[in-house]
Order: C-alpha cells, then structure tokens, then sequence
C-alpha cells in the first residue's frame, strides 16, 4: 500500500485537495486573460480531465457550471446592448432607439448605437467569468466540496462541522418541504400562493429545527467537542492565528490575481499569509486529540495533479506579466485574436492528469459495473425521497 | 455498572415530575427491557444513562447516577461517551455524516481512536452486523433496516460497554426487526454488553430480556421478566393469552406458549371460529369506494407499483402489507391523488382523485400520513381543531367532538408538537374524519403506539368500517391487523402477492402469523380475543 499509492496506476480517489488545487491553478490562468481562444482551449481542458477522471454514479454539477458560464456571457453582452457602456467603438453594428435619460446620469445611456467592439470586450469579460466558473464546476465534480470539507484543519473544527451539517441539511429541507406541500391537498388546499407558503413555512421550520436538536444530541452522546480544547485561551490564540492567516492567504492570492495594484504586494502577502496559517494549522494540529478516519493519502499523484495545475496558471501568469501578445486581445479596433502559443502550452499541462493520475474505483471496474452500481444508488435515491 | 438513586427528573413547564424515587441498579452484561404506556418516562429514564437528561434537554435531576463509577452530575453525555452508546427512535435524524463507513468512523474519531485501530474496528462492524456490501452508500438510499443497524454500529464501533437503545425497531418491517433484534442479542452474548433497551412491541423482545423495568406514573420497578409481565399495564399478546388461559409461569416466548397449550387446543378443537372482528359481507358490485385497476405508478423513472389490482368496498378494513420499501406508501400516495396514475387507473368514489381540486378531494378521500404531524399546522389543539373545520367545511366544533371521541383526553391549549405518538395520530385523524371522506387511509399508524393506545384505534377504525366508511391500513403490524382487518393483500415489488380474508393470509404464512395463531396452530384462532370468545361457546355435540 505504501508504495503503491506513489503509482498512478491503483484506481483510488485522489485527495480533494488536489484536484481543488489543479482547478485553482486553471482557474488562475483564465483569469488573467481574455483571449477567446484560450479561454475555449481552459473549458476544454477541463472537461476532458473531468470525462476521463469524474467516479461513476457521482453527483455532476459540472453542466450546471457550464450553463451558468453561458448565462454569464448573455447577460454581460445583453447589458453592453442595452446599457452601451463606456467602450468606444467606430463599427456601430445597429441603432437602438435612445431612451433620454435626465441630464445628471452621465455615463449611462439606456439604447443607442451598438458596436462591434462593445459587445465584442463585453463577451470575452463574460467567456472569461465563464471560464472560471468552469474550473471550479470541475473542481466540484471531480472531487465533492463534502470530501474536502473533512480536510478543514483542526482549529476550524467547528466551522467544518457546521458546513457539513448545512451542506447535508438542504437537501432535506427540500424534502421536508415537498412532503407539506403534498400533504396540504389532504387538508383541502393547493399548496401553492403567498398565504399558504406562510402556513407551509412553520411545519418546515419546525421539522427543521427539531432535527437538528435530534443531531446536536447524537453528536454530543458520541462524544462530539470532547477536549479539544482544554482552555478557552489557547483555542482563542489558534483560532485569531488561522483566520489572520486564511485572511492572507486570501490577500495575496487576489492581489496576484487581479493584477492591478502594486504586483509586487501580492506575492509577500500570500507568503506571510501561508507561513501564518501553516504555523496555526500545526499548533491546532498537535492539540487536535481527534483521529481520522482513512485519511485519503498525500503522494505522487497528487503531487503532479497539483503541479500540473499550479503550472499552468504561474505560466499565462508570467506571460501576463511580460505582456506577451494575445493574452489580452484588442477590441478597439476589433482584431482577430490568436492563439499564443507560450500560454497556450501552460494550459495544455493541465491536461496531463487525464492520464497520468489514478482512476476512480468504480470506474475502474468498467463502465458496466460501475454504472450498474451508480445506477442502483440513483433507484434507490429515487425511491428514499418518497 | 449503572446505579440509579433515589433519582426524581422535573422539567419546568409540567406540574408532575416525569421520574421519582427510581432506585434501580444493572450489572454487567444484563439485557433489560424498560416498558410502559406511551409518555410514563421511558425515554427520559433511557436519556439519564448518558447525561442528556439534564445536561441537554434541561430540567432538575435530584438524586444521584453513577455510570461504571461516574457521576452523570459532574460528567457530560461527551465525557461518557466511551462507555455508553445511544441510540435514539429515528436513526436517520442522528446520523452525522452521510456514508456507511463514515459513520461507523465519526463516534470512534472524536473519542480520538488511532488510525490502524479504527480502521480494524469498522471492518468487524460491518461484517458483525451485515453491512460490508453497503460500506460506500449514501445513507440516505438506505432502506430502515439498514439504517437502524448502521445507527447501532456507528455506537457500537466504539466499544461502548453500555448499549441504550430507545425503540430500535419501531420503524422496521417484521423481518428487518428480527433482523436487528437478533444482531443486539448476539452483542449480548459474544461481548457481554450491558443493553438497556426500550420497545413497545414487546412480543418482539420480551422473550430475549434477562429482567423487566416497568415504568408507571413516573415510578419503576424491575423485575424478572415474567413475573413483571404478571401485573404490567402493556403486555404481549402471549401473556394476555397465557392470563386468559390461567398459565403459571406466564410464557414470554411462542415456544413456552405452545407447549402450555395443549389442553386448551384440545378443549376448543372443533368449536366454529367467531371472529371478534366479523368481516362484513358486501355486495362487491360498483360500490367499490377504491378501484385500481391495473395500476402502475414511477416514483421518477421506476415503476414502483407494477399492475396493482384492488377495491376496497364500503364497511370493509383492508389491511396493506408488504416489506420496507414493496409499495405500500406509493399505493396509498396514488389512492389520494398525490401521484398521477402512469398507466392503468385509480378511482375513488369513481373518480380520478389526481385530477379532484383539494377541496373536492377531502369528500372523497383522507389519509394519515406516517408522520401525522405533516396534517398538523396549529399552535394548539383548539386552534387546529377549528383550523380543521374550515378547511373541511365542517360545521364548528365538528373536529373537536370526533377528537373528544377518539382520545378523550387532549387538553384544548397543548401543542400538537407536546402531544404523546397516540394523542396526535388521534388529532390527525380526527382532522381528516371532520371531511367526512367515505374512504380512509392510514400508513403505519401504530408506530410508536402502546398497546392501549392501539386497543382505542382499533376500535374507533372498526366503528368507522360499521358506518359503512372504507378503510385502507399500511402496516407491519401483524397483531393490528389480526385485530383490526377483515381482509389481507400483501404486496411486494409492487405487485399484489396475496388477497383474502385475514384469518386465511395470517394463519398461512409463519412470517405474517400472530402470536395467538402460532400458539393455537392447527387451530384457526387469530387474537386473544378470538380464543375468548371460542372458550364460552358451548362444546360442540359429540356425534
């Protein structure tokens, strides 16, 4: 087992962490252009490595980030149509009747003439949300946002514990919620309207509320909270020390990010923040008495996922920087982009794990196996809803 | 192991004190049953073991708890929790995490259990109560069964040496209860746990207890399991039998029963059944308040019912059995319109109820659903009570009266939420009677009921049935329907297995057989009061 957890080859789920870290990397690199073409060229990528790496019967929200992207880019180009903007354009494309605003809103127009550069520079802002969007829908597909969660560091124990809880909790409430719903017919009423929802809102709540009292007890009566932490002050010293750390790490990743204040702010920033946070995360770690249940292992797989993802996003990063052509394309005048081919090769490591990290287990087994399984969870899902 | 002394528990808002002067002591490795009527304290008695009871729930505890050496006044639920497990009535409402194995893990990682270890331990628990082939599941797509054991071993990976457990099968169908039942007798026995274990179907458990604490009017008394049974205000249907019949010792088991009862077999062979429940003979042309007639219904894309064919007539109880999960819910979901007919039909009263307005709806048809807190939306009984008659366009003060009937005392200015299991099953059904609806449908309404409680179900369900209502009854309960049901139709993958008269589908089929039938096998006699009835016949004439 040790060893063969440095191969790539033993089906395993790969640490949540990793693929999390490999999607902000990618992340990173579509945020830092607006080129169409590379934009395209990350989504790509990302769905390839979630065809060839997502575990069968698994929840996928990656199609639902993707229309989420698409609606992102309509009402960006919808809003520049409507809105004009302050994009200066000579290619006017056509002439919306000009609604006349009081003469104290400079800046905004509602109609006008629509050009081709506007919607143009509104599209590629919109492709690149898009794009984002897309990474972090792999991100979650690949690895569910409830593995990572039991990852959290100790001195956020609890914080952890709440997210899990709310994460499990919402789909019950929608449950909860059908089933008043349905029982109201018994009572004579449709269910539906302002009033009914109000009535409908307590019997919800309540069940709501009673199931987590039901919770709080089963956790407390196995043990939940018990000495973790043995004074108030050391709990209250790790934790300002882990969030003034988070809150660094946050910093420092933004200032890279955007680009536009003094770059160099960024980078100290995200060093003192992760120094911080790792020192904090340490200390909690040794008073931590809890144990883990089969902890999902750190090794080389892991390693090149990461590095994979990290490395795409430090390149269009560097070449964002040098201002390499065609990382930002022209809009004004309108000029075809084209695909550069230094960042564009950054993105395409990202594609590397797609065969070099481990499959899944059941999909591993085969696609008929595996799906014959996944299927039976989603019957039997259908069936425990009733 | 567990000492109580001179413990009394008051919680603030009840005049009465729930416990006083409980002095009970438990030794290692005893298995012992508490019983009583709904609301005598059980469960507080159950949560006191382990701290909840004060330290969660709130309330005065006077006296003293010591659990293997520990004050439950100075130690918290947290601090005892490597050596007593709880398990509560709903497992679903306790689970932590949301796969099998996680929750196995979850008790063990807070008490700070090593890797290797924890690991080792999850593996024995699975395979000790036969989850290995769930491990990854979520726990959701569990069905009960499943969950109550996976609620059992999430406690008992971190080999507690006390075992609580507050009604562990009273959602679980006949064979998904012995199933539990014999995994919690086989921990007795291999590991020598100390089990304290609350259950209101004592024909399940009654024989497997080493003693009896009967709780009554906040009072208890242990004691050996049949001399408890002797003066106890619930009992099983083979003790009533074994008082009826003058036996000493009273038998707990069939086994014991049966081998009582060859003399009283002899003595009733060949009198006629008088069934105390007499099926109604009906004139089964178009009266029929439900028809399905081929009937398949998806719950998304699965056919759960698959071709169902069945009527239910005026002054006829039907009951509905099948295993968790065969149907039985999606049936009675389709028979009041709240899932559409796929293919085949449904009618009630002639129409298609999926297509009735609410309001129209009510006439025809009124379900009680399993949980019968779903009907209930008041701040009050009162208040609900006249909520009920608007919705239903029943006439003031209609609701309260059925209710005065059914449960004669509800006090006006309780919750529903306050109410005991029986007192709001009582309510809600009383809400759905207010309708006046010719058919009435009950999912698992025994659930969490005492036998008193059931005794007063029945016979408002067999009043019901004399004024020509239908009534339609899911249940697992085969000592309910032996008492209640005129007719029988099992169903299982969403097809009608079986469909006739009670006594023939009870008597045929050990799995379904009340107590009283296989105590009295070859005789017909279903129910305790069946045999009463036969014994004052006069004996037949010798030809």
């Amino acid at each position: 087992m040790t060893l063969a957890i440095h191969d790539y080859r033993l089906p395993r789920l790969l640490h949540p962490a990793a693929w999390w870290a490999w999607a902000i990397g990618l992340a990173m690199a579509a945020n830092r252009t607006t080129n169409p073409l590379l934009l395209a060229l990350i989504v790509v990528v990302a769905a390839y490595v979630v065809a060839a790496r997502r575990e069968l019967g698994a929840a996928s929200p990656f199609g639902a980030f993707l229309r989420l992207g698409l609606l992102a880019i309509t009402l960006r180009v919808v809003f520049q149509v409507l809105l004009g903007g302050g994009t200066p354009g000579r290619t006017v494309l056509f002439t919306l009747p000009e609604i006349p605003l009081p003469s104290g809103s400079s800046g905004v127009r509602l109609g006008g003439p629509v050009t081709l550069e506007g919607v143009l520079a509104a599209a590629y802002e919109g492709a690149r949300l898009a794009a984002v969007l897309a990474c972090i829908g792999a991100a979650n597909t690949l690895a569910s946002p409830r593995r990572l969660l039991r990852y959290v560091p100790a001195t956020l124990y609890e914080v952890g514990t709440a997210l899990v809880v709310a994460l499990t909790y919402a789909p019950q409430l929608v449950d909860d919620a059908r089933r008043v719903r349905v029982a109201r017919r018994l009572r004579g009423h449709g269910g539906r309207g302002i009033r009914e929802l109000a009535r409908l809102a307590v019997p919800v709540l309540d069940s709501a509320l009673e199931r987590s009292l039901n919770l709080a007890a089963s956790m407390e009566s196995r043990g939940y909270g018990r000495s973790v932490h043995r004074d108030a002050r050391s709990r209250r010293q790790a934790t300002a020390l882990t969030l003034a750390g988070l809150s660094g790490v946050i910093a420092g990743v933004y200032g890279l990010l955007d680009g536009s204040p003094a770059p160099l702010l960024g980078l100290p920033l995200l060093i003192v923040g992760s120094v911080a946070a790792t020192a904090s995360l340490a200390v909690g770690a040794r008073r931590d008495p809890r144990s883990r249940y089969r902890p999902d292992p750190w090794a080389t797989p892991e390693w090149l996922v990461l590095g994979c993802g990290v490395a795409a996003g430090v390149l269009v990063l560097i070449a964002a920087q040098r201002g390499v052509p065609g990382i930002v394309v022209q809009t004004s005048p309108a000029e075809w982009p084209i695909l550069p081919w230094f960042p564009a090769l950054g993105v395409l490591l990202a594609l590397v794990p797609a065969w070099l990290s481990p499959v899944p287990p059941l999909r591993a087994i085969g696609p008929f196996d595996g799906l014959q399984d996944g299927l039976q969870d989603g019957l039997q899902d259908v069936g425990a809803t009733s | 192991m567990i000492r109580f002394e001179d413990v009394g528990v008051r919680f603030d808002d009840r005049r009465e004190p729930v416990l006083r002067g409980v002095d009970l002591r438990v030794d290692e490795g005893e298995m012992v049953l508490v019983v009583g009527s709904t609301g005598s304290g059980k469960s507080t008695l159950l949560r006191c073991v382990n701290g909840l009871v004060p330290h969660f729930s709130g309330g005065t505890l006077s006296g003293r708890i010591t659990v293997d050496g520990r004050d439950t006044r100075t130690h918290r639920p947290r601090d005892l929790a490597d050596i007593v497990g709880v398990v509560g009535q709903d497992p679903a409402a306790a689970f932590v995490t949301d796969t099998v194995e996680e929750e196995l893990a979850y008790g063990m990682e807070s008490l700070g259990v090593t890797g290797d270890v924890m690991r080792r331990r999850v593996e024995e628990t699975l395979d000790l109560l036969g989850l290995a082939d769930v491990r990854q599941r979520t726990l959701r797509t569990l069905s009960g069964g499943q969950q109550q054991r996976v609620a059992i071993g999430g406690v008992l990976a971190a080999h507690p040496r006390i075992l609580v457990l507050d009604e562990p099968t009273s959602a679980l169908d006949p064979v998904a209860a012995e199933e539990v039942l014999a995994a919690l007798t086989r921990l007795v026995h291999d590991l020598g746990l100390t089990v304290l274990l609350a259950e209101h179907r004592l024909e399940r458990v009654v024989q497997y207890a080493d003693r009896v604490v009967v709780v009554q009017n906040g009072r208890v008394r242990a004691d050996l399991p049949a001399a408890a049974m002797a003066t106890s205000p619930v009992s099983p249907p083979v003790v009533d039998l074994g008082r009826l019949a003058g036996w000493s010792p009273l038998p707990l088991s069939v086994r014991d029963a049966r081998r009582a009862a060859g003399p009283i077999r002899l003595q009733l062979a060949g009198r006629s059944v008088v069934r105390a429940v007499k099926p109604v003979t009906t004139s089964g042309l178009d009266k029929a308040l439900l028809s399905a007639r081929a009937l398949v219904v998806n719950r998304g894309r699965r056919a759960v019912l698959r071709g169902i064919d069945l009527e239910v007539n005026p002054g006829e109880v039907v009951a509905l059995m099948g295993r968790n999960g065969s149907g039985k819910s999606t049936l009675l979901a389709a028979a009041c319109g709240q899932l559409p007919a796929r293919l085949g039909s449904v009618r009630t009263g002639g129409l298609d109820p999926a297509s009735l307005k609410p309001r129209q709806l009510v006439r025809h048809v009124g379900l009680v659903p399993q949980d019968p807190g779903l009907l209930l939306y008041g701040e009050t009984v009162s208040g609900e009570c006249r909520a009920a008659d608007t919705d239903m366009h029943a006439a003031p003060g209609t609701t309260r009266a059925i209710l005065a009937h059914l449960a004669p005392d509800v006090e006006d200015d309780t919750h529903p939420r306050d109410l005991s299991e029986g007192q709001r099953l009582a309510l809600a059904l009383a809400v759905v009677l207010a309708g006046k609806p010719p058919l009435v449908l009950l999912d698992e309404p025994t659930r969490g009921l005492d036998y008193g409680a059931k005794t007063r179900l029945v016979a408002s369900l067999r009043l019901l049935a004399a004024e020509q209502h239908g009534v339609l009854v899911a249940t697992h309960d085969v000592e309910l329907v032996a008492e209640l049901a005129d007719r029988v139709v099992v169903i299982a993958d969403g097809e009608v297995v079986t469909d006739g008269p009670t006594d023939a589908v009870l008597a045929g089929s050990p799995a379904f057989a009340p107590q009283v039938a296989k105590v009295m096998h070859p005789q017909p006699w279903l129910t305790v009061a069946d045999v009463a009835a036969a014994l004052v016949q006069p004996p037949p004439l010798a030809v």
